[in-house]
Protein backbone atom coordinates (compact mmCIF):
# COMPACT_ATOMS: atom_id res chain seq x y z
CA UNK A 1 0.00 0.00 0.00
CA UNK A 2 1.26 3.47 -0.94
CA UNK A 3 -0.13 6.45 0.92
CA UNK A 4 0.84 10.27 0.61
CA UNK A 5 0.52 12.39 3.15
CA UNK A 6 0.34 15.95 2.83
CA UNK A 7 2.98 16.19 0.37
CA UNK A 8 4.86 20.35 -0.08
CA UNK A 9 7.66 20.50 -2.54
CA UNK A 10 8.79 23.72 -4.18
CA UNK A 11 11.36 24.33 -6.80
CA UNK A 12 13.28 27.76 -6.17
CA UNK A 13 9.90 29.62 -4.81
CA UNK A 14 7.53 27.38 -6.86
CA UNK A 15 5.25 25.58 -5.37
CA UNK A 16 4.67 22.99 -7.30
CA UNK A 17 2.88 20.25 -4.86
CA UNK A 18 1.05 22.22 -1.82
CA UNK A 19 -0.31 19.17 0.03
CA UNK A 20 -1.07 16.54 -2.17
CA UNK A 21 -2.98 12.86 -0.01
CA UNK A 22 -3.21 9.85 -1.94
CA UNK A 23 -3.43 6.52 -0.97
CA UNK A 24 -3.57 3.42 -3.10
CA UNK A 25 -4.26 0.01 -1.73
CA UNK A 26 -2.95 -3.39 -2.60
CA UNK A 27 -3.28 -4.32 -6.21
CA UNK A 28 -5.04 -1.48 -7.06
CA UNK A 29 -4.27 1.16 -10.45
CA UNK A 30 -4.47 4.56 -9.63
CA UNK A 31 -4.23 6.57 -12.61
CA UNK A 32 -3.49 10.55 -11.55
CA UNK A 33 -4.25 12.87 -14.56
CA UNK A 34 -3.60 16.61 -14.70
CA UNK A 35 -2.12 19.04 -16.96
CA UNK A 36 1.42 19.03 -18.24
CA UNK A 37 3.69 21.15 -15.75
CA UNK A 38 1.31 20.73 -13.24
CA UNK A 39 3.69 18.34 -11.07
CA UNK A 40 2.95 15.06 -12.04
CA UNK A 41 6.06 13.70 -12.72
CA UNK A 42 7.49 15.10 -9.41
CA UNK A 43 4.56 13.56 -7.32
CA UNK A 44 5.90 10.09 -8.96
CA UNK A 45 9.32 10.60 -8.00
CA UNK A 46 8.26 10.85 -4.58
CA UNK A 47 6.83 7.42 -4.18
CA UNK A 48 10.08 6.22 -5.33
CA UNK A 49 12.16 8.80 -3.24
CA UNK A 50 13.77 10.14 -5.95
CA UNK A 51 12.95 13.73 -4.49
CA UNK A 52 12.64 14.12 -0.94
CA UNK A 53 9.07 16.57 0.27
CA UNK A 54 9.53 19.69 2.20
CA UNK A 55 6.32 18.83 4.37
CA UNK A 56 4.69 15.24 4.41
CA UNK A 57 5.57 11.48 4.58
CA UNK A 58 5.45 8.93 2.22
CA UNK A 59 4.66 5.30 3.46
CA UNK A 60 5.18 2.42 1.69
CA UNK A 61 3.83 -1.03 3.00
CA UNK A 62 3.59 1.01 6.67
CA UNK A 63 7.42 2.17 6.00
CA UNK A 64 7.70 6.09 6.27
CA UNK A 65 10.55 6.46 3.29
CA UNK A 66 12.17 9.59 4.94
CA UNK A 67 13.12 7.47 7.54
CA UNK A 68 14.91 4.71 5.53
CA UNK A 69 18.42 4.99 4.99
CA UNK A 70 20.39 4.36 1.42
CA UNK A 71 20.46 0.62 2.16
CA UNK A 72 16.81 0.33 3.08
CA UNK A 73 15.77 2.63 0.46
CA UNK A 74 17.82 0.66 -2.54
CA UNK A 75 15.76 -2.34 -0.78
CA UNK A 76 12.20 -0.67 -1.50
CA UNK A 77 13.32 0.45 -5.12
CA UNK A 78 14.12 -2.82 -6.00
CA UNK A 79 10.42 -4.27 -4.86
CA UNK A 80 9.62 -0.77 -7.32
CA UNK A 81 9.69 -0.96 -10.83
CA UNK A 82 9.29 3.11 -13.24
CA UNK A 83 8.62 3.60 -16.57
CA UNK A 84 10.24 6.77 -17.54
CA UNK A 85 8.31 9.13 -19.89
CA UNK A 86 11.26 9.28 -22.09
CA UNK A 87 12.28 5.19 -21.48
CA UNK A 88 15.41 6.80 -19.88
CA UNK A 89 17.44 3.29 -21.53
CA UNK A 90 21.04 3.39 -20.69
CA UNK A 91 22.36 4.33 -24.44
CA UNK A 92 25.68 2.76 -23.19
CA UNK A 93 24.34 -0.19 -22.82
CA UNK A 94 22.48 -2.67 -25.69
CA UNK A 95 19.15 -4.04 -25.40
CA UNK A 96 19.24 -7.21 -22.59
CA UNK A 97 22.15 -5.29 -20.20
CA UNK A 98 19.59 -2.98 -20.32
CA UNK A 99 16.67 -5.00 -18.70
CA UNK A 100 18.97 -7.20 -16.94
CA UNK A 101 20.89 -4.12 -15.19
CA UNK A 102 19.11 -4.48 -12.08
CA UNK A 103 19.77 -8.23 -11.90
CA UNK A 104 23.47 -7.61 -12.87
CA UNK A 105 23.92 -5.41 -9.84
CA UNK A 106 21.66 -7.04 -7.13
CA UNK A 107 22.16 -11.41 -7.59
CA UNK A 108 25.18 -13.46 -8.78
CA UNK A 109 23.38 -14.51 -11.55
CA UNK A 110 25.57 -15.14 -14.25
CA UNK A 111 25.25 -13.37 -18.03
CA UNK A 112 23.88 -15.86 -19.67
CA UNK A 113 21.36 -16.52 -17.12
CA UNK A 114 20.19 -12.46 -16.87
CA UNK A 115 20.21 -12.76 -20.84
CA UNK A 116 17.81 -15.21 -20.76
CA UNK A 117 15.19 -13.93 -18.32
CA UNK A 118 16.18 -10.07 -19.98
CA UNK A 119 14.75 -11.95 -23.63
CA UNK A 120 11.59 -13.34 -21.47
CA UNK A 121 10.31 -10.27 -19.98
CA UNK A 122 11.06 -8.95 -23.18
CA UNK A 123 9.30 -11.55 -24.80
CA UNK A 124 6.40 -10.17 -21.96
CA UNK A 125 6.75 -6.84 -23.68
CA UNK A 126 6.02 -8.09 -27.22
CA UNK A 127 9.67 -7.57 -28.37
CA UNK A 128 11.59 -10.59 -29.95
CA UNK A 129 14.77 -10.43 -31.60
CA UNK A 130 15.84 -6.73 -29.89
CA UNK A 131 18.27 -7.87 -27.50
CA UNK A 132 21.03 -6.88 -28.95
CA UNK A 133 20.39 -3.39 -29.91
CA UNK A 134 21.45 -0.59 -28.70
CA UNK A 135 18.68 1.90 -27.52
CA UNK A 136 19.24 4.27 -30.73
CA UNK A 137 18.00 1.74 -32.80
CA UNK A 138 14.81 1.75 -31.49
CA UNK A 139 11.33 3.51 -32.32
CA UNK A 140 9.91 5.50 -29.45
CA UNK A 141 7.14 2.74 -28.67
CA UNK A 142 9.88 0.04 -28.55
CA UNK A 143 12.05 2.55 -26.54
CA UNK A 144 9.07 2.08 -23.97
CA UNK A 145 8.74 -1.79 -24.04
CA UNK A 146 12.22 -1.82 -23.02
CA UNK A 147 12.01 0.36 -20.34
CA UNK A 148 8.67 -1.95 -19.34
CA UNK A 149 10.48 -4.75 -19.92
CA UNK A 150 13.53 -3.09 -17.28
CA UNK A 151 11.00 -2.19 -15.29
CA UNK A 152 9.65 -5.41 -14.52
CA UNK A 153 13.02 -7.38 -14.43
CA UNK A 154 13.69 -7.81 -10.92
CA UNK A 155 9.33 -8.71 -10.34
CA UNK A 156 8.50 -5.45 -8.56
CA UNK A 157 5.58 -4.74 -6.32
CA UNK A 158 4.77 -1.66 -7.16
CA UNK A 159 5.12 -0.11 -11.05
CA UNK A 160 5.19 3.52 -11.09
CA UNK A 161 4.69 5.01 -14.87
CA UNK A 162 5.29 8.14 -16.00
CA UNK A 163 2.88 9.11 -19.15
CA UNK A 164 3.21 5.67 -21.09
CA UNK A 165 1.66 6.63 -23.27
CA UNK A 166 2.51 9.77 -24.26
CA UNK A 167 4.41 11.01 -27.59
CA UNK A 168 3.38 6.92 -29.21
CA UNK A 169 0.46 7.05 -32.21
CA UNK A 170 -2.99 5.76 -31.40
CA UNK A 171 -2.32 1.98 -32.05
CA UNK A 172 1.23 1.79 -30.03
CA UNK A 173 -0.55 3.37 -27.17
CA UNK A 174 -3.46 1.16 -27.09
CA UNK A 175 -0.91 -1.91 -27.17
CA UNK A 176 0.81 0.22 -23.77
CA UNK A 177 -2.06 -0.07 -22.32
CA UNK A 178 -3.39 -3.60 -23.21
CA UNK A 179 0.26 -4.26 -21.68
CA UNK A 180 -0.27 -2.44 -18.17
CA UNK A 181 -3.50 -3.98 -17.95
CA UNK A 182 -1.56 -7.41 -18.38
CA UNK A 183 1.12 -6.12 -16.07
CA UNK A 184 -1.51 -6.11 -13.38
CA UNK A 185 -3.15 -9.20 -14.54
CA UNK A 186 0.18 -11.67 -14.66
CA UNK A 187 2.02 -10.16 -11.84
CA UNK A 188 -0.47 -8.36 -9.56
CA UNK A 189 1.34 -5.25 -9.02
CA UNK A 190 0.08 -2.38 -7.61
CA UNK A 191 0.39 0.24 -9.80
CA UNK A 192 0.71 4.60 -10.27
CA UNK A 193 0.67 5.95 -13.65
CA UNK A 194 0.20 9.69 -14.76
CA UNK A 195 -1.18 10.62 -17.87
CA UNK A 196 -3.13 13.49 -19.84
CA UNK A 197 -4.27 10.97 -21.97
CA UNK A 198 -7.85 10.24 -20.86
CA UNK A 199 -8.28 7.20 -23.27
CA UNK A 200 -5.21 6.11 -21.49
CA UNK A 201 -6.67 6.82 -18.03
CA UNK A 202 -10.29 4.82 -18.52
CA UNK A 203 -8.59 2.00 -19.69
CA UNK A 204 -6.17 1.22 -17.26
CA UNK A 205 -7.42 2.88 -14.11
CA UNK A 206 -9.33 1.49 -11.25
CA UNK A 207 -9.12 4.14 -9.14
CA UNK A 208 -8.54 8.04 -10.79
CA UNK A 209 -6.92 11.09 -9.11
CA UNK A 210 -6.57 14.77 -10.74
CA UNK A 211 -4.08 16.97 -9.91
CA UNK A 212 -4.88 20.49 -10.09
CA UNK A 213 -3.04 23.66 -8.41
CA UNK A 214 -0.68 21.43 -6.15
CA UNK A 215 -4.02 19.01 -4.32
CA UNK A 216 -5.42 16.45 -5.71
CA UNK A 217 -8.96 17.86 -6.36
CA UNK A 218 -10.66 14.83 -7.36
CA UNK A 219 -10.64 11.04 -7.12
CA UNK A 220 -12.89 8.26 -7.75
CA UNK A 221 -13.33 5.10 -9.80
CA UNK A 222 -13.13 5.49 -13.40
CA UNK A 223 -17.09 5.93 -14.01
CA UNK A 224 -17.44 8.49 -11.30
CA UNK A 225 -14.87 10.81 -12.81
CA UNK A 226 -16.83 10.06 -16.03
CA UNK A 227 -19.80 11.40 -14.67
CA UNK A 228 -18.63 14.14 -12.03
CA UNK A 229 -19.93 17.40 -11.65
CA UNK A 230 -16.55 19.47 -10.59
CA UNK A 231 -16.29 21.99 -13.48
CA UNK A 232 -12.31 21.84 -13.38
CA UNK A 233 -12.53 17.77 -13.91
CA UNK A 234 -14.99 18.21 -16.91
CA UNK A 235 -12.67 20.66 -18.23
CA UNK A 236 -9.92 18.32 -18.40
CA UNK A 237 -11.33 15.15 -19.53
CA UNK A 238 -13.89 16.82 -22.17
CA UNK A 239 -10.05 18.70 -23.01
CA UNK A 240 -11.65 22.34 -23.71
CA UNK A 241 -9.68 25.10 -23.49
CA UNK A 242 -12.16 27.34 -21.75
CA UNK A 243 -13.53 26.62 -18.51
CA UNK A 244 -11.93 27.84 -14.82
CA UNK A 245 -8.57 26.33 -15.77
CA UNK A 246 -6.01 28.58 -15.55
CA UNK A 247 -3.60 28.07 -18.32
CA UNK A 248 -0.21 29.21 -17.99
CA UNK A 249 0.75 31.50 -20.18
CA UNK A 250 -2.62 31.93 -22.41
CA UNK A 251 -5.13 34.74 -21.56
CA UNK A 252 -8.79 35.43 -22.23
CA UNK B 1 19.77 51.10 -7.57
CA UNK B 2 22.11 49.90 -4.63
CA UNK B 3 20.08 47.07 -4.00
CA UNK B 4 20.81 45.87 -7.25
CA UNK B 5 24.35 46.58 -7.39
CA UNK B 6 24.28 44.72 -4.12
CA UNK B 7 22.17 41.80 -5.57
CA UNK B 8 24.73 41.47 -8.26
CA UNK B 9 27.57 41.03 -5.75
CA UNK B 10 25.84 38.66 -4.13
CA UNK B 11 24.99 36.97 -6.96
CA UNK B 12 28.87 37.04 -7.73
CA UNK B 13 30.27 35.74 -4.31
CA UNK B 14 27.25 33.11 -3.49
CA UNK B 15 27.42 31.19 -6.96
CA UNK B 16 30.56 30.24 -6.95
CA UNK B 17 30.89 29.55 -3.37
CA UNK B 18 27.69 26.84 -3.70
CA UNK B 19 29.25 25.27 -6.46
CA UNK B 20 32.55 24.74 -4.08
CA UNK B 21 30.64 23.61 -1.50
CA UNK B 22 28.32 20.74 -3.26
CA UNK B 23 31.22 19.80 -5.86
CA UNK B 24 33.15 19.16 -1.76
CA UNK B 25 29.72 17.43 -1.03
CA UNK B 26 30.31 15.09 -3.98
CA UNK B 27 33.74 14.62 -2.92
CA UNK B 28 32.22 13.47 0.34
CA UNK B 29 30.07 10.91 -1.23
CA UNK B 30 32.75 9.59 -3.45
CA UNK B 31 34.99 8.86 -0.61
CA UNK B 32 32.10 7.11 1.33
CA UNK B 33 31.63 5.13 -2.03
CA UNK B 34 35.26 4.47 -2.63
CA UNK B 35 35.67 1.31 0.14
CA UNK B 36 32.14 0.28 -0.15
CA UNK B 37 31.77 -3.14 -1.68
CA UNK B 38 30.91 -4.02 -4.69
CA UNK B 39 33.90 -2.95 -6.39
CA UNK B 40 33.44 -2.34 -10.30
CA UNK B 41 36.61 -3.82 -11.45
CA UNK B 42 35.67 -3.89 -15.01
CA UNK B 43 34.37 -0.14 -14.88
CA UNK B 44 37.34 1.06 -13.16
CA UNK B 45 39.16 -0.34 -16.32
CA UNK B 46 36.89 0.93 -18.57
CA UNK B 47 37.54 4.57 -17.43
CA UNK B 48 41.31 3.48 -17.00
CA UNK B 49 41.61 2.30 -20.35
CA UNK B 50 39.15 5.81 -21.65
CA UNK B 51 41.80 8.03 -19.69
CA UNK B 52 45.12 6.62 -19.76
CA UNK B 53 45.02 4.79 -22.89
CA UNK B 54 43.04 6.74 -25.22
CA UNK B 55 45.22 9.93 -24.56
CA UNK B 56 48.08 8.47 -25.09
CA UNK B 57 48.90 9.32 -28.57
CA UNK B 58 48.24 13.03 -27.71
CA UNK B 59 50.49 13.35 -24.58
CA UNK B 60 53.06 11.43 -26.48
CA UNK B 61 53.28 14.08 -29.58
CA UNK B 62 52.53 16.73 -26.98
CA UNK B 63 55.34 15.68 -24.70
CA UNK B 64 57.96 14.94 -27.28
CA UNK B 65 57.58 18.49 -29.41
CA UNK B 66 57.70 20.43 -25.93
CA UNK B 67 61.01 18.46 -25.03
CA UNK B 68 62.44 19.28 -28.48
CA UNK B 69 61.32 22.89 -28.13
CA UNK B 70 62.37 23.52 -24.58
CA UNK B 71 65.47 21.78 -25.86
CA UNK B 72 65.99 24.08 -28.72
CA UNK B 73 65.30 26.88 -26.72
CA UNK B 74 67.34 26.63 -23.94
CA UNK B 75 70.23 25.73 -26.24
CA UNK B 76 70.00 28.46 -28.30
CA UNK B 77 69.76 31.41 -25.23
CA UNK B 78 72.62 29.11 -22.92
CA UNK B 79 75.02 29.40 -26.01
CA UNK B 80 75.15 33.54 -25.18
CA UNK B 81 76.55 32.40 -21.98
CA UNK B 82 78.20 29.49 -22.80
CA UNK B 83 75.72 27.29 -20.37
CA UNK B 84 74.85 24.49 -23.24
CA UNK B 85 76.05 21.91 -21.41
CA UNK B 86 72.63 22.38 -18.94
CA UNK B 87 70.54 21.71 -21.62
CA UNK B 88 69.84 18.43 -20.15
CA UNK B 89 69.55 19.75 -16.51
CA UNK B 90 67.09 22.60 -18.04
CA UNK B 91 64.96 19.82 -19.70
CA UNK B 92 65.00 16.91 -17.01
CA UNK B 93 63.85 19.15 -14.68
CA UNK B 94 61.06 21.29 -16.59
CA UNK B 95 59.73 18.14 -17.47
CA UNK B 96 59.49 16.16 -14.39
CA UNK B 97 58.73 18.85 -11.69
CA UNK B 98 56.66 21.16 -13.85
CA UNK B 99 55.20 20.10 -17.55
CA UNK B 100 55.33 16.30 -17.52
CA UNK B 101 51.97 16.71 -14.77
CA UNK B 102 50.63 20.35 -16.00
CA UNK B 103 50.67 19.41 -19.83
CA UNK B 104 49.62 16.07 -19.49
CA UNK B 105 46.43 16.73 -17.02
CA UNK B 106 45.29 20.11 -19.16
CA UNK B 107 45.36 17.59 -22.31
CA UNK B 108 43.32 14.68 -20.33
CA UNK B 109 41.00 17.37 -19.09
CA UNK B 110 40.21 18.38 -22.70
CA UNK B 111 39.78 15.11 -24.03
CA UNK B 112 38.16 12.83 -21.10
CA UNK B 113 37.23 15.75 -18.97
CA UNK B 114 34.93 17.16 -21.39
CA UNK B 115 33.81 13.55 -22.63
CA UNK B 116 32.54 12.90 -18.65
CA UNK B 117 30.90 16.03 -18.28
CA UNK B 118 28.92 15.29 -22.00
CA UNK B 119 28.33 11.97 -20.72
CA UNK B 120 27.17 12.16 -17.43
CA UNK B 121 25.36 15.45 -18.22
CA UNK B 122 23.56 13.56 -20.98
CA UNK B 123 22.54 10.89 -18.35
CA UNK B 124 21.29 13.60 -16.03
CA UNK B 125 19.19 15.53 -18.63
CA UNK B 126 17.79 12.26 -20.14
CA UNK B 127 16.78 10.88 -16.75
CA UNK B 128 19.44 8.20 -17.12
CA UNK B 129 20.98 8.92 -13.21
CA UNK B 130 17.42 9.07 -11.87
CA UNK B 131 17.11 5.11 -13.58
CA UNK B 132 19.60 4.21 -11.86
CA UNK B 133 18.67 5.14 -8.52
CA UNK B 134 15.15 3.52 -9.24
CA UNK B 135 17.19 0.14 -9.88
CA UNK B 136 18.37 0.43 -6.61
CA UNK B 137 22.27 1.82 -7.92
CA UNK B 138 23.80 4.56 -6.18
CA UNK B 139 24.94 6.90 -9.03
CA UNK B 140 27.94 8.91 -7.27
CA UNK B 141 29.36 4.68 -6.76
CA UNK B 142 28.09 3.73 -10.13
CA UNK B 143 29.44 6.41 -12.18
CA UNK B 144 31.64 9.38 -10.56
CA UNK B 145 33.96 6.59 -8.36
CA UNK B 146 35.49 5.08 -11.13
CA UNK B 147 36.26 8.14 -13.16
CA UNK B 148 37.53 9.48 -10.24
CA UNK B 149 39.99 6.36 -9.48
CA UNK B 150 41.04 6.27 -12.93
CA UNK B 151 42.00 9.87 -12.94
CA UNK B 152 43.53 9.90 -9.63
CA UNK B 153 45.85 6.98 -10.86
CA UNK B 154 46.13 7.13 -14.66
CA UNK B 155 47.29 10.85 -13.89
CA UNK B 156 50.53 9.94 -12.58
CA UNK B 157 51.29 7.20 -14.96
CA UNK B 158 51.10 9.99 -18.15
CA UNK B 159 53.02 11.91 -16.79
CA UNK B 160 55.68 9.66 -16.38
CA UNK B 161 55.18 8.65 -19.88
CA UNK B 162 55.17 12.51 -20.61
CA UNK B 163 58.38 12.89 -18.56
CA UNK B 164 60.06 10.60 -20.48
CA UNK B 165 59.24 11.16 -24.19
CA UNK B 166 60.00 14.92 -23.42
CA UNK B 167 63.33 13.94 -22.28
CA UNK B 168 63.69 11.97 -25.49
CA UNK B 169 62.97 15.05 -27.33
CA UNK B 170 65.23 16.81 -25.48
CA UNK B 171 67.70 14.49 -26.82
CA UNK B 172 66.61 14.72 -30.56
CA UNK B 173 67.27 18.19 -30.64
CA UNK B 174 70.23 18.92 -28.62
CA UNK B 175 72.24 15.93 -29.87
CA UNK B 176 70.94 14.48 -33.28
CA UNK B 177 70.10 18.37 -34.31
CA UNK B 178 72.57 20.38 -32.95
CA UNK B 179 75.37 18.33 -32.96
CA UNK B 180 75.69 17.95 -28.86
CA UNK B 181 77.72 15.34 -26.94
CA UNK B 182 75.27 12.73 -26.42
CA UNK B 183 77.11 11.75 -23.51
CA UNK B 184 77.39 15.09 -21.61
CA UNK B 185 73.86 15.31 -22.42
CA UNK B 186 73.01 12.62 -20.51
CA UNK B 187 75.28 13.22 -17.82
CA UNK B 188 73.07 16.98 -17.37
CA UNK B 189 70.35 14.91 -17.29
CA UNK B 190 71.27 12.78 -14.48
CA UNK B 191 73.28 14.90 -12.65
CA UNK B 192 70.91 17.19 -11.28
CA UNK B 193 67.95 15.34 -11.49
CA UNK B 194 66.90 13.58 -7.92
CA UNK B 195 64.24 11.23 -6.98
CA UNK B 196 62.25 14.18 -4.82
CA UNK B 197 61.61 15.89 -8.86
CA UNK B 198 59.82 12.84 -9.89
CA UNK B 199 57.80 12.33 -7.00
CA UNK B 200 56.65 15.66 -6.24
CA UNK B 201 55.44 16.16 -10.02
CA UNK B 202 53.85 12.35 -9.43
CA UNK B 203 52.45 13.92 -6.29
CA UNK B 204 50.76 16.67 -7.92
CA UNK B 205 49.98 14.35 -11.02
CA UNK B 206 47.71 12.66 -8.58
CA UNK B 207 46.02 15.88 -7.16
CA UNK B 208 45.19 17.19 -10.74
CA UNK B 209 43.70 13.61 -11.92
CA UNK B 210 41.38 13.95 -9.08
CA UNK B 211 40.99 17.16 -9.19
CA UNK B 212 39.55 17.72 -13.10
CA UNK B 213 38.15 14.16 -12.99
CA UNK B 214 35.91 15.66 -9.69
CA UNK B 215 34.71 18.71 -11.69
CA UNK B 216 34.18 17.26 -14.62
CA UNK B 217 31.75 14.26 -13.01
CA UNK B 218 30.01 17.52 -10.88
CA UNK B 219 29.71 19.82 -13.96
CA UNK B 220 27.94 16.91 -15.50
CA UNK B 221 26.03 15.04 -12.32
CA UNK B 222 24.34 18.28 -11.88
CA UNK B 223 23.41 19.62 -15.87
CA UNK B 224 20.28 21.01 -16.41
CA UNK B 225 18.01 21.99 -19.36
CA UNK B 226 18.80 19.51 -21.89
CA UNK B 227 21.30 19.86 -24.56
CA UNK B 228 22.16 23.46 -24.09
CA UNK B 229 22.97 22.70 -20.25
CA UNK B 230 24.45 19.69 -21.52
CA UNK B 231 26.74 22.40 -23.80
CA UNK B 232 27.58 24.18 -20.77
CA UNK B 233 28.55 21.68 -18.44
CA UNK B 234 31.20 20.56 -20.66
CA UNK B 235 32.86 24.07 -21.72
CA UNK B 236 32.41 24.62 -17.71
CA UNK B 237 34.25 21.54 -16.86
CA UNK B 238 36.84 22.03 -18.76
CA UNK B 239 37.09 25.44 -17.97
CA UNK B 240 37.35 24.74 -14.17
CA UNK B 241 39.39 21.89 -14.22
CA UNK B 242 41.91 23.68 -16.54
CA UNK B 243 41.92 27.03 -13.84
CA UNK B 244 41.62 24.37 -10.75
CA UNK B 245 44.92 22.76 -12.15
CA UNK B 246 46.94 25.87 -13.23
CA UNK B 247 46.08 27.59 -9.76
CA UNK B 248 46.52 24.43 -7.78
CA UNK B 249 49.80 23.69 -9.83
CA UNK B 250 51.55 26.74 -8.02
CA UNK B 251 50.59 26.57 -4.61
CA UNK B 252 52.14 22.75 -5.21
CA UNK B 253 54.52 23.54 -6.22
CA UNK B 254 55.20 26.04 -3.75
CA UNK B 255 54.46 23.37 -1.01
CA UNK B 256 56.64 20.83 -2.27
CA UNK B 257 59.81 22.59 -3.33
CA UNK B 258 60.03 24.72 -0.53
N1 LIG C 1 14.34 19.18 -10.73
C1 LIG C 1 13.59 20.28 -10.93
N2 LIG C 1 14.12 21.51 -10.74
C2 LIG C 1 13.38 22.61 -10.90
N3 LIG C 1 12.10 22.61 -11.29
C3 LIG C 1 11.50 21.43 -11.51
C4 LIG C 1 12.22 20.20 -11.35
N4 LIG C 1 11.38 19.17 -11.63
C5 LIG C 1 10.19 19.74 -11.96
N5 LIG C 1 10.25 21.08 -11.90
C6 LIG C 1 9.15 22.02 -12.16
O1 LIG C 1 8.00 21.50 -11.56
C7 LIG C 1 6.88 21.69 -12.40
C8 LIG C 1 6.15 20.40 -12.59
O2 LIG C 1 6.93 19.53 -13.36
P1 LIG C 1 6.48 18.07 -13.76
O3 LIG C 1 6.14 17.29 -12.55
O4 LIG C 1 7.56 17.53 -14.62
O5 LIG C 1 5.17 18.30 -14.62
P2 LIG C 1 4.26 17.24 -15.37
O6 LIG C 1 2.95 17.28 -14.70
O7 LIG C 1 4.17 17.69 -16.79
O8 LIG C 1 4.94 15.92 -15.25
C9 LIG C 1 7.37 22.32 -13.68
O9 LIG C 1 7.08 23.67 -13.64
C10 LIG C 1 8.87 22.11 -13.63
O10 LIG C 1 9.51 23.20 -14.22
MG1 LIG D 1 6.03 14.78 -16.61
Amino acid sequence: MIELKGIHKSFEEKAVLRGVDLKVEKGESVVVIGGSGSGKSVLLKHIIGLLKPEEGTVTIDSTDISRLDEDGLNELRKKTGMLFQSAALFDSMNVWENVGFGLKRHTSMTDREIKEIAVQKLKLVGLTGVEGLMPSELSGGMKKRVGLARAIAMEPDILLYDEPTTGLDPIMADAINDLIIKMREKLHVTSVAITHDMRSAYKIADTIAMLYNGVIIARGTTDEIKNTSDPVVRQFIEGRSTGPIIIEGIER
Amino acid sequence: MLVRLIEFFGVIIVKPVEGVGRALLLLGSVLKNIFKPPFDIRNIFGQMLEIGVNSLPVVLITAIFTGMVLALQSFTGFKRFGAEGLVGSVVALSMTRELGPVLSALIVTGRAGAAMAAELGTMRVTEQIDALETLATNPVKYLVVPRFLSGTIMLPALAVVTDIVGIIGGYLVTVVWLGASSKAYMRATWDFLKTDDIYSGLIKSCFFGAAFTLISCYKGFYAKGGAEGVGQATTGAVVFSSMTILISDYFLSAWLFK
